[in-house]
Parts: structure tokens; C-alpha cells; sequence
């Protein structure tokens, strides 16, 4: 009887293990087909929709600023949303190139920042900023921006704020101030 | 009494029926030529550690030893390959870009690092998976160099 006992027990075990498993499994990976027109090269200054993923990133950072996962995550969803609305037609192949692959690093940051938690989000938004910074490098923009930097977070970090004063997005209430501008852009 | 026996039988006969459900099994011949192994200068030691530790859920090809025939373990080792692929497959490590492939091995790192991968249900059984303190700070140092070279 004992031995009967103890293998319902395994049985129930291993079900419950795999509902697990099965629970876990959903994932979408939205691969967007990616179509290039160089006919198109008129490069403009006022990008409406870039303007809109640095207003979604900028969102991300004030609420990892307030230690805020779950504004965070909200966000993150936002931003993967803006990214694929990104429209970059109006860029040389050149640019469209490199915004192709900017664009897909960013969202995959951005997505896993959605499901995260808020250290590991960070540790997406250190990437994520890099890739804002040089997409704005291509786009430009008609905000004001501070680059700013962290000397002790990972070996040294970068993020992109409006405001001069800083807030540091990798330590929040911890180390709220620690950093300084290291460029203006506009 | 009675009834535990007739549970027992029912979850027997359920255990015996699952093993007949079809399962999409993780194989494909060769080896692309996008592979992380063939692009990469990997030295042997560091070649074999990822190809136990990592390759089982983050390529094309998965070594099935018989308990991963075994359902429901199959279909569990079935959802951790289906989402460890679309994180990570080395078998297409070249069609990334230098940005994303500076990501990935960033991501490599810090989830050596903390131990989160190779996962805890995985070196469960397969003892050989797991790493070693000193093999952790080999690889990850190997990594760093690589992500550096990019």
C-alpha cells in the first residue's frame, strides 16, 4: 500500500510539473517583415513617431527613477508598441540599416523589460539606452536632452533624461543623485 | 481503501496514455553555418561546456536521453526548448547583427552570473550540465573577451 501511495504521489507530481512547464510557454516574438525603400531620401528633422518611442523611453526611465516595476513594465509594452509603428521609409539605406538592427535590439530590451523584475530591468535599460542614444543620433529630435552617466553602475552606465538635475534610473531611491551630464544633444 | 486503489489505477492508465501522444522532437541534420561554433574561435574546453550546458535548449539539435522520452517530461523539455530558441539559438548566431550579438552575450553573461542559466530543473538530471566556480569564471571571462572583439 505503501509503495501504491507513493507512486499517486510521483504521478500527481509530474502532472503538476508539466502545468507548470505548459503555463511558462507563452511567448510572442512578433518578427515584423522588414521592407527597405531607397527611393525616398529626404531625411527629416521632426520624426514624429521617433518623437514618441523617446517619450515612451523617457516614461520607462522616470519609473525606474521611482523603483516602479509595474509602470515600468507598462511602459516597456508601450514601447515595443512604438517601435513597431516606427516608420523608417524616410531614411537613406544607410540609416534604414542601422535603424533595422537598433530597432530590433531595443524592442527585444523593451519586451523583456515588460516581464521583469526591476533589477533585471535595469540591467535591459542599460542596453535599451544605448540603442536611444543612437537612434536619436540618426532621427534627432526637437527635445533638449541630457546625456547622463553612472560611473558605478555595471562598470559605468549611460541614460537619456530632459532635465539637467540627475535621477538615476539604476539605483532609484538608493543612490538618487549619483552621476553628472556628460553631453547635451540639441 | 477502494477508492485510492481505483485512483491509483486511473492516474496508471492516464500515465501509460500520455505516452503516446505525439511530441515535435528537436533534431535537424548538420550543423548551419551560421553557428556560434563555426564563426567563433572557441577553444575545445569551452566548445564542449557550451554544447552540454547550453546547446540542449538553445539550438537546433537536443540530445534525448531516454527519461526526456518520457512524457510529461517530454512535453516540459518540449516548452523550455520552444522559448530558450526564441531567446537564444547559437545554430543562427551569425545572422545577428554586431549590436545584437554584443546583447546576447551581455545576456550570457549575466545569466551565468547569477546562476540562472543552465536552470536548476535542467541540472537536476543532467548533473554534467552544471557548472563548476571555476568553469563559471572561465566561460564567463571567455565571453567578455569575445564581446569586447565585437
Amino acid at each position: 500500500m505503501k509503495n501504491l501511495k507513493m507512486s499517486i504521489a510521483a504521478m500527481l507530481l509530474l502532472t503538476l510539473s508539466f502545468a507548470n512547464g505548459q503555463e511558462k510557454e507563452k511567448m510572442n516574438h512578433d518578427h515584423a517583415t522588414m521592407k527597405m525603400d531607397h527611393s525616398k531620401m529626404m531625411n527629416m528633422n521632426n520624426d514624429a513617431k521617433a518623437e514618441v518611442i523617446l517619450t515612451d523611453y523617457l516614461s520607462l526611465k522616470e519609473a525606474l527613477v521611482a523603483d516602479n516595476t509595474k509602470k515600468a513594465a507598462e511602459a516597456g509594452s508601450k514601447l515595443v508598441a512604438s517601435f513597431k509603428a516606427f516608420d523608417r521609409t524616410a531614411y537613406t539605406g544607410e540609416e534604414q540599416m542601422e535603424l533595422i538592427e537598433i530597432i530590433a535590439d531595443a524592442t527585444e530590451h523593451a519586451e523583456h523589460i515588460v516581464k521583469s523584475e526591476l533589477d533585471h530591468q535595469r540591467e535591459h535599460f542599460k542596453v535599451l539606452s544605448k540603442d536611444m542614444t543612437d537612434m536619436v543620433a540618426i532621427t534627432g529630435t526637437d527635445k533638449k536632452l541630457y546625456e547622463q552617466f553612472c560611473p558605478m553602475y555595471d562598470g559605468g552606465t549611460a541614460w537619456l533624461s530632459m532635465n539637467e538635475d540627475i535621477k538615476n534610473p539604476y539605483y532609484g531611491s538608493k543612490m538618487l543623485t549619483c552621476g553628472k551630464v556628460q553631453k547635451e544633444i540639441n | 481503501m477502494k477508492a485510492v486503489k481505483i485512483i491509483a489505477i486511473v492516474l496508471l492508465v492516464a500515465f501509460v496514455g500520455i505516452q503516446f501522444m505525439p511530441v515535435e522532437r528537436n533534431q535537424s541534420d548538420g550543423v548551419p553555418k551560421t553557428d556560434f561554433m563555426l564563426v567563433n574561435d572557441v577553444p575545445s574546453d569551452i566548445k564542449n561546456k557550451l554544447q552540454v550546458s547550453c546547446y540542449d535548449c538553445h539550438s537546433n539539435n537536443t540530445q534525448y536521453p531516454w527519461y526526456n522520452k518520457v512524457q510529461p517530461v517530454a512535453w516540459f523539455l518540449e516548452g523550455h526548448i520552444k522559448e530558450g530558441k526564441a531567446e537564444l539559438n547559437f545554430n543562427e548566431w551569425d545572422s545577428l547583427s554586431s549590436r545584437r550579438k554584443a546583447s546576447k552575450l551581455r545576456s550570457i553573461i549575466k545569466q551565468i552570473e547569477s546562476g540562472e542559466m543552465p536552470m536548476d530543473s535542467y541540472t537536476l538530471i543532467h548533473k554534467e550540465a552544471a557548472f563548476s566556480e571555476a568553469e563559471k569564471q572561465e566561460l564567463i571571462q571567455w565571453v567578455e573577451r569575445l564581446k569586447d572583439s565585437i
